[in-house]
This record gives structure tokens, C-alpha cells and sequence, in this order.
């Protein structure tokens, strides 16, 4: 079982795109991470050997910041933006779009679902 | 698109000069000014800015984490009152 960055990887898929199930690793990292530890992208990751997986383990951890850490330091960004009570920090805490798109219609994905009004209750 | 780094961040003349007299005598007087688009520079750290909102001055007392945003990112120029019903009305009349 391969373990990278306290995430399973899952066995039969190749190993290109079972990087990407890291936060913080998409198709272009993992091509690179790939490129540079000289293992083949088309092999399966139950192919791997301990070896090449300690490799990919040790490039990543020294190279990117990835899972928990790349995650806290979002919030954190995210944080500060709320603590200095500027804009962006506002935008975040009322739950609206942060970076001036248009309100009147639309941003359902900060905004969440609709309302419902004099639809269904319970 | 972001600015030049060859140009340095944008600060009014005025404020900075205004800014740099008290820095030199020590003092920490509220700076009034309309500049909104002006950056926060260290040198402004721990001083009070009064910066206005379209309406009236909103005083910022800066510090470091405000360092490189703009002064205006702090005065919200826009005000939200909520949408109808009753109780968004109750409020707005006790103001």
C-alpha cells in the first residue's frame, strides 16, 4: 500500500493520476514530480517499488507544501484577511463573492442554495 | 493587471510626507485624506488614518498585517442594510 502525505494512493491507477488525489498536487505538478524522479507515468502505483515511492515521498515533501499544511495555510490567508477587517476579509465573513463579480444573479456557489420563499415548508 | 514593480507602490505625495513628519517628531496624530487608492507602506504602521468613505472619515488605526493593501480596502464605501420584510423595517426606522 502506498502512503504519501497520510493519504493512500489508490492501486490501479496510474500513478499520474493517483498523485493528483494529494490536495495540492494537479496534473501539471504530478507530470513535473514525475518528470523529475524519473519514473514512468503509464506505471500502475501497486507496480511501484518501495524505492521509487520513498522518492516520490521525499521529492514532494521537500519540494511542496501539500494536505494539512497547504490547507492551514489557506485558512490562515483567509483568516487574516477577516482579522485586518479590509474588504476581501468582509466579502469572506458575509459569505459573498470576494473578488467583484456581480451579485444581482447568480454566485450561487458562495451564496449556497436559494431560499426558498412560500415554497415548501417542511 | 498588477503594477510595475519598477515604479515601487503608489502612495499620494501628501500623505507620505505628512506621515513622515511625524514619524520624525513622534508624534501620532489622526492623517485625514481621500486617497483611497494609496498603499499602506510600513512607515504607516501604528499611526491612525482617517480615511473617507464617500461620506465621512473612517478613522484605520494600521498595522502590520494591513501592510500592502490600499487604504480604501478599509473603508467600505457601500452600506448593506438588508432586504424588506418586517423586521429589516424595524431596523432601519430605529436608526
Amino acid at each position: 500500500m502506498a502512503r504519501l502525505a497520510g493519504i493512500d494512493l489508490p492501486k490501479n491507477k496510474r500513478i499520474d493520476v493517483a498523485l493528483t488525489y494529494l490536495y495540492g498536487i494537479g496534473w501539471t505538478r504530478s507530470r513535473f514530480i514525475l518528470a523529475h524522479t524519473g519514473i514512468d507515468p503509464a506505471m500502475h502505483v501497486e507496480e511501484l517499488a518501495d524505492e521509487e515511492i520513498a522518492k516520490l515521498r521525499q521529492f514532494i515533501d521537500e519540494n511542496y507544501k501539500v494536505e494539512g499544511a497547504l490547507r492551514s495555510e489557506v485558512t490562515n490567508n483567509i483568516k487574516r484577511l477577516i482579522d485586518i477587517k479590509c474588504y476581501r476579509g468582509m466579502r469572506h465573513r458575509s459569505g459573498l463573492p470576494v473578488r467583484g463579480q456581480r451579485t444581482r444573479d447568480n454566485a450561487r456557489t458562495r451564496k449556497g442554495p436559494r431560499p426558498r420563499i412560500g415554497g415548501k415548508k417542511k | 493587471m498588477a503594477r510595475s514593480l519598477k515604479k515601487g507602490p503608489y502612495v499620494e505625495t501628501k500623505i507620505l510626507s505628512r506621515i513622515e513628519k511625524l514619524n520624525e517628531s513622534g508624534e501620532h496624530k489622526v492623517v485625514k485624506t481621500w486617497s483611497r487608492r494609496s498603499t499602506i507602506i510600513p512607515e504607516f504602521v501604528g499611526h491612525t488614518i482617517a480615511v473617507h468613505n464617500g461620506h465621512k472619515f473612517i478613522p484605520i488605526f494600521v498595522t502590520e498585517n494591513m501592510i500592502g493593501h490600499k487604504l480604501g480596502e478599509f473603508a467600505p464605501s457601500k452600506m448593506f442594510r438588508g432586504h424588506g420584510g418586517k423586521k429589516a423595517k424595524q431596523i432601519v426606522r430605529k436608526k
